[in-house]
């Protein structure tokens, strides 16, 4: 095992009565990683991040931060972790400001630090808005922030930009990936298969309390022999006729569209050039989805 | 300032910026007071017996000026000679009782409709009857009978109804405050993000503990500031033993929202669980309207409700000059009763917590 790891997990296992939410999940993260776990709901993600924080005690196995066991608590390792909870951990009927400021008095920080970070988040101007009055996206930039006051080394992130419009995830990924080139170690769990793939260097896919596959998003993808889809348009070329020449790839079509899902697209690029069917062409490369899709066997189910 | 402070400061900006709570804490229970203070309050309208005297009574004719005096604080006395008009007026409920000497027996004419009113009738025509009975043996007195005996019936209104009232104010504030703040900081996870930070588990409970008391000692001061201001309450001797009353119950209540809370998934079934609690309770404990109503088996019962527990003790030291004596058992039931209902509580958490 890795001594320098930011995070070390081995074999954890976890039953809530007869829901068995982990069954066996060993990984690692370095130092400075942007690390997610991905997977869809009920995969075991908070719980796993829950264990690795030190809330929960897992039945077996054993997580350790910095090289140090997360269970039994430990004060010290928790001034060095910024954890943000899957629903914001707010006061009530405190203002932004009021809710900032209470955390940088818990972690005996300045309160100007507490200001910084408003200003970092681009909060300041709802300083004085009522929590429970943010936008779902500035509830989470807010959540952030607290989870930052205290200037932690590691950072848990638990479904950051679940419930978000598609600006404010852009939006947030971007601070994201601010704190991850800050030098911080970031921990992700997500149900989005774009998410991970855009920020993450380092993915573990997770269903069911098991990790089916780890490594960098590129990797799985190709790793997964993941297939090109070319898109053309269904006026100008034989759906049937395409999978007699290609019996390799898959040809699905609708009234529009034909797609041809394949693992090698040169020759069909070259076929409908010949065929003249360039006309609106879509290529699309692997993603994470595919590769999902080719590991598990399985829909992805978000 | 340290975490148990901050935390106070959260607590407590949190429930001056909750109307609601402000409300039902606050306003609706010093409505009540002022209303029914000024119903029945006065220094004026002390609750004497009224009772009608019908032709010579002897053991009332005897009477000294000062027993006359000392009887007068419990019963009022109308002198008649119509024995008919004067049961009409007892059935109409204008007076308690009619009293009429036949022969050598002294009779009392009542309604049942009040029979605490009628009890302390009784009570004290018998005390005058054994009195005369004793003088006619030409016995010195063996033993003595002061009026007070029956006091209880006497203490005005207003000292009855400001205890009831505060019991009620104060179990609505702890139960409500502690239930909300653990369903909804368990929600939002907020208990558990604070377990990861420096001031921990510990600090959040104390913290809610804190503000809970100091609510409870605003609550006294006021209700009582303004009964004693206003209302002609009267604060007798040992009256500040009324404040580690006011906290013990506290804890009480505080315990019983925490059960709730534990039992309840979001804040509106915590407040629900809340009032199906502390309503009931109020009028078990004899809050609002005595409880000489009420069978005697429901009496004993009620004796393990905090709110019952609470009363009693206020009543005795602030209304019937009772003294460190009459408070030790309610403290010692209700410090009782946090202990196992939060032990309870604790164990339902914890459970759910890993
Ligand atoms: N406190 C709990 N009590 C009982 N079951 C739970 C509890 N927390 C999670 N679970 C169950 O454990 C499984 C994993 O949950 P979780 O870790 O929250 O998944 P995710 O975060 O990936 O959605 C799910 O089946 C969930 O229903
Ligand atoms: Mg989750």
């Amino acid at each position: 095992m890795d001594a320098s790891a930011a995070i070390a997990v081995t074999d954890l296992r976890k039953t809530y009565g007869t829901t068995t939410a982990l069954d066996g999940v060993s990984f690692e993260v370095g130092q400075g990683e942007f690390f997610g776990l991905l997977g869809p709901n009920g995969a075991g993600k908070t719980t796993t991040l829950e264990i690795v924080e030190g809330l929960r005690r897992p039945d077996s196995g054993q997580a350790l931060m910095f090289g140090a066991p997360s269970w039994p608590p430990n004060p010290d390792l928790m001034r060095r972790i910024g954890v943000q909870s899957q629903t914001p951990a707010f006061f009530e009927r405190l203002t932004a400001a009021e809710q900032i400021h209470a955390f940088a008095k818990l972690y005996r920080v300045p309160a100007v630090r507490a200001d910084e970070m408003l200003a970092a988040v681009g909060l300041s101007d709802k300083a004085r808005t009522r929590v429970e009055q943010l936008s779902g996206g500035q509830a989470q930039r807010l959540a952030i922030a607290c989870a930052l006051v205290h200037d932690p080394q590691l950072v848990f992130l638990d479904e950051p930009t679940a419930g978000l419009d598609p600006q404010a995830r852009r939006n947030l990924w971007d601070l994201l990936r601010d704190i991850n080139a800050a030098g911080r170690t970031v921990v992700l769990t997500t149900h989005y298969m774009d998410e991970a793939e855009a920020l993450c260097h380092r993915v573990a896919i997770i269903d069911h309390g098991r990790i089916l596959e780890c490594g960098p998003p590129e990797t799985l993808i190709q790793k997964a022999d993941a297939v090109t889809r070319v898109i053309a348009q269904a006026a100008l070329v034989d759906a049937g006729e395409l999978r007699r020449r290609f019996p390799e790839a898959t040809v699905t079509e609708d009234d529009t569209r034909i797609v041809i899902a394949s693992p090698d697209p040169a020759p069909v690029l070259a076929e409908l050039a010949a065929r003249g069917a360039l006309r609106d062409l879509v290529v699309k490369g692997a993603t994470l989805e595919d590769a999902y899709l080719t590991l598990t066997g399985r829909e992805y189910r978000a | 300032m340290n975490g148990l402070g901050t935390l106070s400061q959260i607590l407590l900006r949190g429930y001056l910026r909750d109307k609601a709570s402000l409300f039902f804490t606050l306003a609706f229970p010093l409505l009540f007071l002022v209303l029914l203070g000024g119903l029945f309050g006065g220094a004026d309208t002390a609750p004497q017996v009224k009772v009608a005297v019908v032709g010579p009574v002897d053991v009332l004719d005897a009477l000294t000026d000062g027993q006359r005096a000392q009887i007068g604080q419990v019963l009022a006395i109308t002198r008649t000679t119509d024995l008919a008009a004067a049961l009409d007026q007892v059935r109409s409920g204008d007076e308690t009782a009619a009293i009429v000497q036949q022969g050598t027996q002294v009779q009392v004419h009542y309604s049942a409709a009040d029979p605490s009113s009628a009890a302390t009738v009784r009570s004290v025509v018998e005390s005058l009857v054994q009195g005369a009975n004793l003088a006619a043996t030409g016995q010195p007195p063996r033993f003595t009978v002061s009026v007070t005996t029956v006091q209880d019936a006497s203490v005005k209104q207003i000292q009855y109804l400001t205890p009831g009232i505060l019991g009620w104010a104060i179990a609505t504030g702890a139960t409500f405050g502690a239930a909300s703040t653990l369903v909804v900081w368990r929600q939002r996870r907020l208990t558990q993000r604070l377990a990861l930070s420096p001031v921990g588990v510990p600090a959040v409970v104390g913290a809610r503990i804190l503000v809970s008391l100091g609510l409870a000692l605003a609550q006294t001061l006021l209700f009582l500031g303004i009964a004693a201001a206003f209302f002609d309450l009267q604060l007798t001797g040992a009256w500040w033993l009324a404040i580690p009353l006011v906290l013990a119950s506290t804890l009480a209540f505080l315990s019983v929202g925490l059960l709730a809370g534990a039992t309840t998934r979001s804040v509106e079934a915590g407040n629900a669980v809340c009032n199906i609690v502390v309503i009931p309770m109020a009028f078990l404990s004899g809050s609002f309207v005595p409880l000489s109503f009420a069978p005697d088996w429901l009496q004993a019962a009620s004796l393990v409700l905090p709110l019952r527990q609470f009363n009693e003790g206020v009543l005795d030291v602030l209304s019937r000059g009772g003294g460190i004596g009459d408070v030790v058992v309610p403290l010692a039931v209700l410090l009782g009763f946090a202990a196992v209902l939060t032990t309870v509580a604790v164990r339902l958490i914890r459970r759910e917590a890993d």
